[in-house]
């Protein structure tokens, strides 16, 4: 079992005092989450002792940079079960990573009248690269719809598919409602179709471990800030065949073996689509806290969620007019609620007196209030570091908010 | 300031209990407000004298309290203002909630509406309170839809 009180000495951000000396309850980690000390402490001592640009120095300094650089590589891909290092590639975020794929693959391959599928709680991460595609392209973008539980139509969704289907690209944890989608099984439907299967993990990353040859998936894209890793880094995972026949996304340093003004000879997987000085820090504190996830262990993170969920959603129920939405049989733990007539905003601001830092607004899925028929939630994201007795917090502040109201 | 002072009293009682809440058909102009951030939205209406006085402000539309408030004591605070006075009284607001005007001592027509005063401490919350007032100015100037982005 996870020892909560040890693993939450790993977040110095959780001992963080907000207004009026109020120990912080943090739950807003759909948004970002917190670094442990093994992953800010290896950034720090890159910064200090191991500066350098990479792949191009023949000093000490670089080559100790390139190398761990590289090692992460490895790291990330033992953690997605990647069959190759060539199908790893640096980005600076899932977006960007979905935006490689749009770019590259969309441009290239797609032609007026091939459909592309998507689902309606995508982020909008998941939605205008494609709808920039379809600009350039001519392609049509379906939708598969959403249950009044936020699930989606698994039904619906395999009437959409079709002998045009060329992509599927859909959303593994959503953002806004907390729910799990079925992805293997709706991979295994794209495959028999013909399409290709592309999975927005960037919340999924952080909560079930993810094997993408076993769920054959054939492009992955996550961001290093939800799983406890520095900003600005995520990843790309792309089968190696179909990543060798798409041109290269950004032109630059790097990406290329030789360049004359009349010639341009471009780099083997993965560098071709890794222009310019990546962000060598981050992606080190990237591998750091995929260790620190695999020390950790799946199992122990997994049950602690799953109990957060019960109780979470049981505390929560219990607060007078309070209304959830996303009560799919499979979640996270992301609660989002609205409180009678009181807008959410306002419960934000009063969450943020009690200390609770929580997300209110329509959290970049304007698709899924409009399905609702709601302007925006208030809701509050856990992770593993996050327990029982904050959310008791939460509630108690949410019966305060109420009398405020009254 | 704490939220205590932010959710005073006048102002969860205007949130409750919105003046002005309905539409002016016919008006002699109105505007819509957006914020896209919140999805806060909406629209204002005026109507006025054949001298250019201001006879009537409403609102109508969905918002947090901040917002509702703001709307409904602007339109009582507009009544009887000519045109200028009127624009004078949104720059006068704008300081206000921005921090460049201290009600304290500087001589300002806010009256009650300085109740926002120190809402400059809340940044996220300062487009909540100045959407109103600049989908008034938009109306003013004949500018049809406003967004605080």
């Amino acid at each position: 079992m996870l020892d909560i009180q040890k693993v939450r000495r790993d977040f110095p951000n959780l001992r963080t005092r907000t207004r009026d000396d109020k120990p912080l309850v943090y739950f807003d980690n759909a948004a970002t989450t917190f670094k442990p000390c093994q992953v800010i402490s290896l950034t720090h001592s890159h910064y200090c002792h191991r500066t350098a640009n990479i792949h191009r120095g023949v000093h000490y300094l670089s080559e100790e940079a390139t190398a761990q650089y590289e090692s992460t590589r490895e790291k990330v891909r033992r953690f997605l079960n990647a069959a190759s290092l060539s199908e790893i590639i640096f980005t600076k975020g899932a977006t960007e990573a979905i935006n490689l794929v749009a770019y590259s693959w969309g441009r290239t391959f797609l032609k007026p009248g091939d459909e592309i599928i998507i689902s309606g709680m995508e982020h909008h991460s998941n939605i205008v690269p494609w709808q920039m595609v379809r600009e350039a392209t001519g392609c049509v973008i379906r939708v598969i719809p959403l249950t009044d539980k936020g699930e989606l139509c698994l039904d619906e969704y395999r009437r959409l598919l079709g002998p045009r289907t060329k992509l599927v690209s859909v959303v593994h944890v959503s953002n806004s409602l907390g729910t799990v989608n079925p992805v293997r099984e709706m991979a295994k439907d794209a495959h028999a179709v013909g399409a290709l299967f592309m999975l927005d993990a960037a919340q999924g990353i952080a909560h079930e471990p993810i094997d993408v040859q076993a769920w054959d998936i054939d492009f992955l894209a996550f961001s290093g800030h939800k799983l406890y890793g520095p900003t600005g880094v995520g990843v790309l995972y792309g089968k190696e065949k179909l990543l060798e026949a798409m041109p290269p996304y950004q032109g630059g340093g790097d990406m290329i073996l030789s360049v004359t003004f009349d010639q341009v000879i471009y780099n083997r997987l993965p560098h071709k689509f890794e222009a310019g000085t990546p962000n060598v820090a981050g992606v080190i504190g990237m591998g750091a806290a995929i260790d620190y996830v695999r020390t950790l262990g799946w199992e122990d993170i997994i049950s602690w969620k799953k109990s957060l969920v019960e109780y979470g959603t049981r505390v929560l129920t219990a607060v007078p007019g309070l209304r959830m939405i996303g009560t799919a049989d499979n979640k996270t733990p992301v609660f989002s609620f609205l409180l009678g007539e009181i807008h959410p905003h306002d419960i934000g601001t009063l969450l943020d007196r009690e200390g609770v830092a929580i997300r209110t607004g329509h959290h970049c899925t304007q698709p899924v209030m409009k399905r609702y028929g709601i302007p925006a939630t208030a809701r509050a994201s856990l992770a593993f570091y996050n327990t029982k007795e904050e959310l008791d917090v939460l509630a108690t502040a949410l019966r305060k908010v109420i009398e405020v109201f009254k | 300031m704490d939220n205590d002072e932010l959710y005073q009293q006048v102002i969860l009682d205007h949130n409750r209990h919105p003046r002005n809440f309905r539409e002016i058909s016919p008006c002699s102009c109105q505007a819509e407000g957006y914020n896209p951030l919140c999805g806060d939205h909406l629209n204002v209406y005026v109507r006025l004298s054949q001298e250019g006085i201001v006879e009537e402000v409403a609102f109508q539309g969905d918002g947090c309290a901040i917002s509702k408030a703001s709307a409904s004591m602007m339109t009582a605070a507009m009544q009887g203002k000519t045109v200028e006075e009127a624009r004078a009284l949104c720059a006068e607001f704008h300081s206000l909630i921005t921090k460049e005007l201290d009600p304290g001592k500087e001589t300002h027509h806010l009256g009650k509406l300085t109740v926002f005063s120190g809402i400059w401490k809340y940044p996220s919350r300062v487009k909540c309170a100045i959407l109103p007032w600049h989908t008034l100015k938009g109306a003013l100037d004949n500018k049809p839809t406003v967004s605080t982005e």
